[in-house]
């Protein structure tokens, strides 16, 4: 079963609730932790698995044969992307704007581009204890994250329970971490700004079809916001974890609530209960 | 004119709230909000749309049943798997590259347009706002992000204002670079947590990467100062200017939860550390040449 954590908003706690869910279960049996924010993966942070080597993600980008090119200008005209210029008789490309679709390749009349891979990010896989993990990290400089987010999501095991960090946001990256898995945790916030973003999240969730459950993090003043609108929707508001400094301090330092908070392991357990039952698995 | 980028790398460490009270603070500017798929910073400044315009990204491509041989082509070069086996193109999937309208043999497949958000210009009582909303599930945030960009510095000629104050995205991916074209100066807005420091790292080495001068601003040092205190070895040891250290006080929540900005609704040492960094953020802008 994939679960995926995704918030709309950023920092309202997703790598909280994924981290403390898959410490309590590992507890329990073997699962697989995936860290699809590849912008700003945290999730290593506070699992400290043993990572292996950096496996590169490319991407195709094309390459010009000056013996063979005329600089007729086809390539560029038939990139979308912009990423393909015909300046003084010469063709430049631009990697970093291109999205490896392979366009000017198959069109070019003469036959002078060919594609050569370009890195974009790297993966790396690796263990702590009884956690299975994968991150993925977009190069610096580079803008195209979902085939690297596609890249950790082909890592993902067939059998078992899989747990999913998305990135903040609704647009394709969190697409990309979310599409297809049998249950995705909004986190939020009791904030106009939670409740705002949590309610592009459910648009969102709406639009793909998957079935969603709400947690609010930092809860204490303002709850009610969050409490309403989940009731409007028909959501159900699976845990509130309360704001208290104590907790601010050890996500400050890379520590779990489960790890220092025992009465948390089971209140992530009987989350995973509740998502079960939902599912129906 | 002088154009200020408020980022952060990791989301929520405060980027809009401090962007806020910026609005307040600074006088003869242009706002704009660059954080198109969850902007905020509208819930602040609570602004009256003055425009409302379409934003059309790259166009779909879409098959026409009625002269589709169903011969496969476009199955087989379509690489972001937009296409059934029934010949179906998801509009979510398609990246709109016209590769299966250039190669399909009997020209079944068209590109059509698609709106994939909105983007508007407002007026506030903190001054005009430049803003967008993608559509959900969207893609081309970036083509945005340049619009909004590209929309509030021409406002801010146009009405010859000193200063465009914008407020970015989370991230370091394809939005973020959208919005550090042409900046002055990027101001990080940081967390003394883990995770706070791993993420200014990244967000350090792009704009390092695309040459944009950058300065740091802790938000709740106060809530694990050693963290705080890595931070700033981390930043002295890049040469990095830190221009601010705001400390953790429930009334900026409480701010926050009215949907007001901090320097507004609630007097004290958080408002006070935001006027010192809006001080110090302001000076640098005006000595930039």
């Amino acid at each position: 079963m994939q679960i995926a954590v995704a918030s709309g908003k950023g920092g309202t706690g997703k790598t909280t609730v994924a981290v403390n869910l898959a410490l309590a279960l590992a507890e329990k049996g073997p699962l697989q932790f995936l860290d699809c924010d590849v912008e700003e993966p945290n999730a290593h942070l506070f699992l400290h698995p043993s990572l292996g080597e950096e496996e590169r993600v490319n991407m195709p980008v094309p390459v010009v044969d000056e013996a063979k090119c005329t600089a007729c200008g086809h390539c560029a005209q038939v990139c979308a992307f912009n990423a393909i210029a015909v300046l003084a008789g010469h063709v430049l490309t631009f990697p970093e704007l291109c999205h490896g679709c392979g366009g000017c390749t198959l069109l070019c009349p003469e036959d002078a581009l060919r594609e050569e891979p370009k890195e974009i990010g790297t993966i790396q896989r690796g263990h702590s204890g009884n956690i299975s993990f994968v991150h993925g990290k977009i190069k610096i400089g580079s803008a195209l994250a979902p085939p690297i987010v596609e890249a950790v999501r082909e890592q993902a095991r067939k059998e078992g329970i899989v747990i999913i960090d998305a990135s903040p946001g609704t647009s394709c990256p969190v697409v990309a971490a979310v599409k297809d898995v049998d249950y995705c945790l909004l986190v939020t916030e009791p904030t106009p700004f939670g409740l705002h973003d949590l309610n592009l999240a459910v648009q969102m969730l709406g639009k793909l079809k998957l079935a969603a459950g709400v947690i609010l993090n930092r809860a204490g003043e303002g709850d009610e916001m969050i409490e309403e609108y989940c009731r409007e929707k028909g959501l159900p508001l699976h845990l509130k974890i309360p704001f208290d400094r104590r907790y601010a301090a050890l996500y400050a330092r890379g520590s779990a609530l489960v790890e220092e908070y025992p009465h948390w392991r089971e209140a992530f357990r009987d989350l995973m209960r509740e998502i079960e039952g939902r599912v129906g698995k | 004119m002088k154009e200020l980028l408020v980022i952060s790398g990791k989301g929520g460490t405060g980027k809009t709230t401090i962007m806020g009270s910026l609005a307040v603070l600074a006088k003869d500017k242009v706002l704009a909000d660059c954080d198109v798929d969850a902007a905020d910073l509208h819930l602040l400044l609570e602004p009256k749309i003055e425009e409302s315009h379409e934003f059309y990204g790259l166009d779909k491509a879409v098959i026409d049943p009625e002269l589709c041989t169903q011969c496969g082509k476009c199955l087989e070069v379509c690489r972001f798997g937009a296409i059934s086996e029934d010949y179906y193109i998801d509009p979510m999937d398609c990246e709109g590259c016209r590769v299966c309208h250039y190669m399909c043999p009997v020209e079944a497949i068209s590109m059509v347009k698609h709106r994939s958000g909105h983007w508007y210009i407002s007026s506030s009582n903190y001054g005009p706002l430049v803003h967008a909303a993608l559509g959900i599930a969207e893609e081309n945030s970036g083509l945005l992000v340049s619009l909004v960009r590209q929309k509030s510095r021409e406002l801010a000629e146009e009405l010859g204002a000193r200063y465009v104050l914008t407020d970015g995205p989370p991230g370091v991916g394809c939005p973020v670079i959208a919005s550090l074209a042409d900046i002055d100066l990027a101001l990080i807005v940081t967390e003394p947590t883990v995770a706070g420091l791993h993420d200014l790292e990244r967000v350090l080495a792009l704009t390092e990467h695309f040459q944009v001068p950058a300065v740091v601003c802790v938000n709740k040092y106060d809530l694990a100062e050693g963290k705080t205190d890595e931070l700033e070895d981390y930043c002295r040891e890049k040469e990095i200017e830190v221009v601010g250290l705001i400390p953790f006080r429930q009334e900026v929540n409480r701010a926050v939860i009215q949907g007001k900005p901090v320097v507004e609704y609630s007097p004290g040492p958080a408002a006070d550390a935001i006027v010192d960094l809006w001080g110090r953020v302001k000076g640098l802008l005006d000595n930039r040449e």
